[in-house]
């Protein structure tokens, strides 16, 4: 055991002291972070009393890869990468706030042609949806159903095909960038993504049979790990999570950015429609309707890409990409609903380097998973791996 | 309510000495916080009527380099009922090379996001927060030596005795 040299340790300490003494009466069980069922490399330290858990202690950074120091040592434009590899499920919507945040910065926002806000919002639609359907998917998986995930994975394959027919690569896309776009959209891409919409709308009533109207399903995530509305928000949950506890906030209609004013959507939340509102099952709801909500967005998207927006001959997406980027010194706060809820990035730029001097991610799985040890107290293990699922969160995020 | 009723309210509450200064140059205003008020003017801002700021966003800490000698912390508060947003900054002065870590009291009562972001920040920069519930790095292990995000961090040649390549 480590000696209390001084203050700063003395929390360590009494972390040692509780696994010491938990080991005497209750069981000390480690959860990960090779197991399945925790989504990535997450270890949890479950203090047990037999099936039942007195109190969860996460462990992270096992997938900590220091992307706020690599952030402050390179570029703006050169840091895009990395914001892709923070919610690798969804990298569109990270590069997407990423860019945002610094054209802001720069006062270039205002200039960026309608059609490249127009590719971005329907890349980022799409990325949500194939985020959501694994996130359906592997909760499936959890609670027991197999046939769900191969469904889900069968049909985001579809959308991996058409982000690498735009960006050249399935998962990190380094597509969106600062003052426009990598490459405008492959010819033929707005006619292969309608015939996708077609294909998917009806898959989406078949899961919906399978899975949500589910009498097993409904029973295992039902009245389990509610999360009620002053907890998530003193937690800072955000995303399906604040929604499922019955809240209207989404990030989208609140900041009203990019081309998303212009969009017809709703906001789904939980109703407690098959126990208490905030339930495990309300947290998956929320996802599969915006599932349904996101491929309205994609429809409206390819409809005016395809008529007032349309491509021609010498529309460059990289026209407005500034030569050097270096914002006027000030910090910035900007954020932007991601697939799993409110990312936010700080900047303090300096007003003479390309590097900003501070670059802070919030990562929204970072503070959604804050909320599992509250809500997971006096559960059974296998309502724990019921409430771990419906969080939905992605390590890559919570590390960084 | 504007920046300057949020600031008008919180002199009335709690005296001239509560805002240090303020910052209006960028597009959002900052408010510069006394370091020792920070966690009753969270409370106030949370809980009054007129503001409800009842969601922490964001909470960084932040190194103002080596010629600063300055360490601090920037919330990003968000008032939901009113769809506000603020910035609070608190700071103070700290020889780096002192054995003693640079202290702010914690808003982890007030704020429970707080809880992980204030590990993330005595992780990163060493900022030490006074009345944490439980202050254990976070992040990267408990036997590391250093706080990375510092502006002087200098990268270990060995880890236990394992060369770094």
């Amino acid at each position: 055991m480590i000696t209390v040299n001084s203050k700063y340790e003395q929390a360590l300490q009494r972390y040692n002291e509780k696994i010491a003494d938990a080991a005497t009466e209750d069981m000390v069980l480690n959860m990960g972070p090779q197991h399945p069922s925790t989504h990535g490399v997450l270890r949890l330290e479950l203090i047990t009393d037999g099936e039942i858990v007195k109190e969860v202690i996460p462990h992270l950074g096992y997938l900590h890869r220091c992307f706020e120091k690599h952030a402050e040592s390179l570029t703006y434009q050169q840091t895009i990468p990395f914001t892709d590899r923070m919610d690798y499920l969804a990298s569109m919507n990270n590069s997407h706030v990423w860019v945002m945040g610094v054209e802001r910065m720069m006062g270039i926002d205002k200039d960026i042609p309608k059609r490249i806000e127009y590719i971005r919002v329907l890349m980022c639609e799409l990325n949500r949806i194939a985020s959501h359907l694994i996130a359906i998917g592997t909760y499936g998986i959890d609670i027991g159903a197999f046939t769900p995930f191969l469904w889900c994975f069968r049909d985001r394959e579809h959308i991996m095909g058409l982000l690498e027919w735009a960006s050249g690569s399935r998962m990190l896309y380094n597509y969106i960038w600062i003052g426009g776009l990598f490459y405008d959209l492959p010819v033929g891409f707005e006619e292969r993504c309608k015939e996708f919409v077609e294909y998917f709308k009806p898959k989406m009533v078949e899961l919906n049979q399978l899975l949500t109207d589910n009498q097993v399903f409904i029973e295992r995530t039902a009245n389990v790990g509610v999360l009620p509305m002053d907890v998530a928000i003193n937690y800072g949950c955000s995303g399906p999570m604040l929604r499922g506890s019955g809240l209207k906030w989404d990030l989208r209609r609140i900041d009203n950015y990019s081309a998303y004013p212009e969009l017809d959507f709703d906001i789904p939340v939980g109703k407690g429609e098959m126990g208490t509102l905030g339930d495990c099952w309300d947290r998956y709801k929320v996802r599969v309707d915006e599932i349904a909500e996101s491929v309205k967005i994609v429809e409206q998207c390819l409809e005016r890409l395809q008529k007032e927006l349309k491509r021609t001959p010498d529309f460059d997406p990289r026209a407005k990409l500034p030569r050097k980027i270096t914002p006027k010194a000030q910090d910035y706060y900007i954020r932007g609903e991601g697939a799993k809820g409110e990312l936010g990035f700080y900047f303090i730029a300096d007003g003479k380097s390309e590097i900003p001097f501070r670059a802070k991610s919030r990562g929204p799985s970072f503070n959604n998973l804050s909320v599992l040890p509250e809500i997971s107290k006096g559960v059974m293990i296998a309502d724990l791996i019921a409430i771990i699922g419906s969080i939905d969160f992605v390590l890559g995020e919570v590390d960084r | 309510m504007t920046f300057d009723d949020i600031k008008e309210l919180l002199v009335a509450k709690f005296g001239d000495d509560v805002i240090t200064g303020e910052e209006r140059s960028g597009m959002q205003p900052a408010l510069l916080i006394a370091p020792d008020s920070i966690v009753d003017v969270c409370r106030e801002l949370r809980d009054n009527p007129k503001t409800y700021f009842d969601f922490l966003s964001n909470l960084s800490g932040v190194d103002y380099g080596v010629d600063a000698g300055r360490f601090g912390v920037v919330y990003h508060l968000a008032s939901i009922p009113y769809r506000l947003q603020l910035t609070l900054k608190v700071s103070v002065e700290h020889d780096r090379n002192s054995e003693e870590l640079p202290t702010f009291k914690t808003v982890s009562t007030i704020y429970r996001t707080a809880d992980w972001h204030e590990r993330e920040a005595y992780d990163m920069l060493g900022i030490y927060f006074e009345g944490h519930p439980d202050l254990r790095r976070i992040l990267l292990p408990d036997d590391w030596e250093g706080y990375p995000l510092r502006k002087d961090y200098k990268t270990a040649e060995y880890y236990k005795g394992i060369k770094i390549d």
